[in-house]
């Protein structure tokens, strides 16, 4: 190879051009992506988007349409609907992040327990799963939130434990398979106790689809979490959350739409986004495309 | 006219690139022809692209029964699949669909009728054939399996059927049965085309051989001449690699003036004493009644066909499964039916080598780490341990770059060194192999079982070695223990036992071993 050849090999793309070439060809999960970094943003400095108070009421500014003042109107208070919805994001993630995780803790270890446990113990929680899991999720936080009561903490610990199952039942059948394979036989004859082989070769195999459930699972926390609040169980007025405002815009649909259209559109979207991102992980992960 | 006529045949893969460079297949009316080599050598692609299975194909001349088949396509392939050429894959157990009954999947591959079915299940030896019609794949033993396989083959039959490693994962009698039945279609004057790297099996089976090595033929001629008087080292290389009873005390990879490093074997202490286990599951007796010693330093074979209860005295041994009766002293120390925290110290002094040894490790963890995990009850930490694990890979021959692989990235033998490497890397006493080798190529095995002994023999490690393959047992162990139905049906010096077998179960097995 000659010197001049030498300069001539190709540089690899930067960072930049290579993000942007993945964007164009996922560009579903990158615009999923762009929208919930937005959510986020919102939900961390709703100030960086917005200089409205969002429960500050303005009676003379009652139910404006969208316009270039209020983008997307002001409510029957005369409340600024772009900064209730950008406020909104703080509760919707937060509530459904909270109970995600929740789920994702306490359904790790059950199912890890399960998993290990075999015989009574692992039929005794296996039963009980099944029987959480019989009622539909919302049914179920609902009747948990009746006997705790509304509130944020109340709503985030009925969504937590209704998701519960659905971890659970996963890192159950992964531990039993994990448990039974090769090296952590092997791992056994080596003589170390049985904590040992569960941290270091059952639980990080066990838990390898988690984070992807928890991302999928997050959409189903913020519709329930949204579905609560509409039904007033959640955070209480004058709280911008996006399933109470949605539930104030329901009066107003015959003329002003925009009250209760921004807040759904704010929760569809954020749901989709979740699931798109979760979808396409998990098919990454799964090594079915890419 | 040829029935199969190919010259210059190359096969790529995309993202692969050529694995075939040219090779030249004739394949005459009635005639046996064995494709031989190591895995990689592409003997099975080059099977599989004469039904048009896989790869891009280029080649000078490729003719089935006369017919130009260079330009077809899907549907034309399909004329030739199954009706023109049969072909029997290495596990009959994943080319059954398990949830079709043997029956059905006969009339899938072409049996007009159950009238048909039954004469196909017949023709390929499988006795009282209405029973097992209505059978699941699962239900019938591993020769059945084999058998049935075989018969969806030759259902249509075909004037060709390609057998892919045939008898690879059976035992002795088994395979016996099978090798059997091909000679018998070989004799009624259907071809065949042997894919084995077991040359055993090709010396019985085989008129001609052509021996592959990356994908290219190195040696082609009719096989008593090749298995003689083999002039191509590679061929050579091969037939040194079998582990026999000449072999004994010497190395096989390369074979010849190098014998193995002398054993230690002191009689006087006994590694190992195993009284009279028993296990049951759920009822059955797998062990019943095995009773035999270790010495330090020594070798001892145990075989025995599936079922037999080789693993099942392996994993009591290992600690892993809890014999009903019985007892098992490690160094003259309880190492059965006490409760495991008493066990675990004992632990370090018997290892496992496992026949799967990917399956054996944790696929997260590098090699280092997996090598050093059977250090870890020992208390050997930090340098120390980093040092032992480098000194144990370069004991099995494995250079320091591969301390950061993982076990994917390994090849068969390479994973095989890292388990060997693991047992070894706490100076136990006792180490037990289960089936160490079968899943390896005859040249690969040759490598470990090379290793084995010289690791062996310089540690002085006793080694209970769990195999169903005698010839391997013959070459490496001191005393061996032929088991059936849980029973030892004999035991003895390696080579009283081969010579002169008491029991009449040890003469059919060894009677049973294909020779070349």
């Amino acid at each position: 190879m000659t010197l001049q050849n030498a300069f001539d090999i190709p540089r690899g793309p930067g960072p930049l051009r290579r993000a942007l070439r993945l964007a164009r060809r996922e560009w579903g999960a990158a615009l999923a992506c762009l929208f919930l970094l937005a959510v986020a943003l919102g939900a961390a400095w709703p100030q960086l988007l917005t200089g409205y108070d969002p429960v500050a009421a303005d009676p003379l500014a009652a139910q404006l349409a969208p316009g270039a003042a209020h983008w997307f109107g002001t409510d029957h208070l005369g409340r600024d609907i772009f900064a209730r919805v950008v406020h909104g994001a703080r509760y919707s993630l937060l509530i459904g992040a909270s109970a995600t995780v929740l789920a994702m803790v306490f359904g790790t270890l059950l199912g890890l327990i399960a998993g290990l446990a075999r015989g009574l113990l692992d039929e005794a929680i296996s039963r009980f799963l099944d029987v959480v899991s019989a009622f539909p999720d919302l049914l179920l936080a609902l009747v948990l939130i009746g006997f705790t009561g509304p509130g944020t903490v109340n709503l985030i610990f009925a969504l937590g434990v209704a998701s519960i199952p659905r971890f659970a039942r996963v890192v159950r059948s992964q531990t039993f398979v994990i448990a039974q394979s090769g090296y952590v036989e092997q791992a056994r004859t080596f003589g170390l106790p049985r904590w040992k082989l569960v941290t270091r070769h059952v639980l990080p195999h066990a838990i390898a689809h988690v984070p992807i459930m928890a991302t999928i699972g997050l959409g189903t926390t913020i519709i329930g979490s949204a579905g609560l609040s509409f039904l007033g169980m959640g955070p209480q007025p004058p709280a911008p959350e996006w399933g109470a405002m949605l539930s104030e815009g329901r009066n107003y649909l015959r003329n002003a739409w925009w009250i209760g259209a921004w807040p759904g559109i704010a929760i569809t979207l954020t749901v989709i986004a979740t699931g798109v991102i979760g979808r396409r992980w998990q098919a990454a992960f799964e090594g079915r495309r890419g | 006219m040829s029935l199969i006529d190919i010259k210059g045949l190359h096969i790529a893969f995309p993202g692969v690139g050529e694995v075939v460079h040219g090779i030249d297949l004739t394949i005459a009316p009635g005639e046996s022809v064995a494709l031989v080599g190591e895995s990689g050598s592409g003997k099975s692609v080059t099977a599989r692209s004469l039904l048009g299975l896989g790869g891009i194909v280029r080649a000078e001349r490729f003719t089935i029964d006369g017919e130009d088949v260079r330009t077809h396509a899907e549907r034309d392939w399909r004329r030739i699949r199954g009706r023109r050429i049969g072909y029997v894959l290495q596990d009959a157990l994943t080319s059954l669909d398990p949830l079709r009954r043997i029956g059905q999947q006969v009339a899938d591959a072409g049996a007009p009728d159950r009238a048909g079915a039954l004469r196909i299940l017949s023709s390929v030896g499988i006795p009282a054939p209405e029973t097992r019609l209505p059978q699941y794949p699962h239900q019938l033993s591993g020769g059945l399996r084999q058998r049935a396989l075989i018969g969806t083959a030759i259902a249509r039959e075909p004037a060709l059927v390609i057998a892919d490693e045939p008898t690879t994962a059976l035992d002795v009698t088994v395979q016996k049965q099978i090798l059997d039945l091909l000679e018998a279609r070989k004799a009624a004057g259907n071809a065949l085309l042997l894919i084995s790297h077991d040359l055993a099996v090709v010396a019985r089976l085989a008129s001609r051989v052509l021996v592959m090595r990356n994908g290219r033929v190195v040696e082609e001629g009719p096989t008593s001449e090749v298995l003689r008087h083999p002039r191509h080292p590679y061929t050579r290389q091969l037939l040194d690699a079998i582990p026999t009873a000449a072999s004994r005390g010497k190395r096989l990879a390369p074979r010849g003036a190098d014998p193995l490093p002398p054993k230690h074997i002191d009689a006087s202490r006994t590694v190992l004493e195993v009284q009279d286990l028993h296990k049951r599951f759920s009822g059955t007796p797998a062990v019943n009644g095995v009773s035999f010693r270790l010495a330090a330093g020594e070798a001892l074979g145990i075989v025995g066909e599936s079922g037999s209860g080789k693993t099942t005295v392996a994993r009591m041994v290992m600690g892993l499964t809890e014999p009903d009766s019985g007892r098992i002293l490690l160094d003259g120390q309880q190492f059965s039916r006490i409760p495991e925290v008493q066990r675990r110290p004992l632990r370090a002094g018997v290892q496992l080598i496992a026949q799967d040894p990917l399956g054996s490790f944790d696929p997260r963890y590098t090699v280092e780490r997996i090598v050093g995990e059977s250090l870890d009850t020992l208390g050997v930490f930090g340098a120390e341990r980093r040092a032992r694990v480098r000194e144990v890979l370069e004991a099995v021959h494995l250079p320091e770059r591969f301390l950061q692989s993982r076990p994917r990235d390994l090849s068969g033998g390479q994973r095989q060194r890292v388990a060997i490497a693991r047992a070894f890397a706490p100076r136990p006493r006792l180490i037990v192999a289960d089936e160490p080798v079968s899943a390896l190529d005859v040249s690969i095995q040759a490598q470990v079982l090379d290793l084995l002994a010289e690791l062996q023999a310089e540690f002085g490690t006793a080694l209970l070695f769990i195999s169903h393959d005698l010839g391997v047992v013959h070459h490496l162990t001191d005393r061996m223990i032929v088991m059936r139905g849980g029973e030892v049906v004999e035991e003895g010096d390696v080579t009283r036992v081969f010579t002169a077998p008491k029991a009449p179960y040890t003469r059919e097995l060894i009677a049973a071993i294909p020779t070349l």
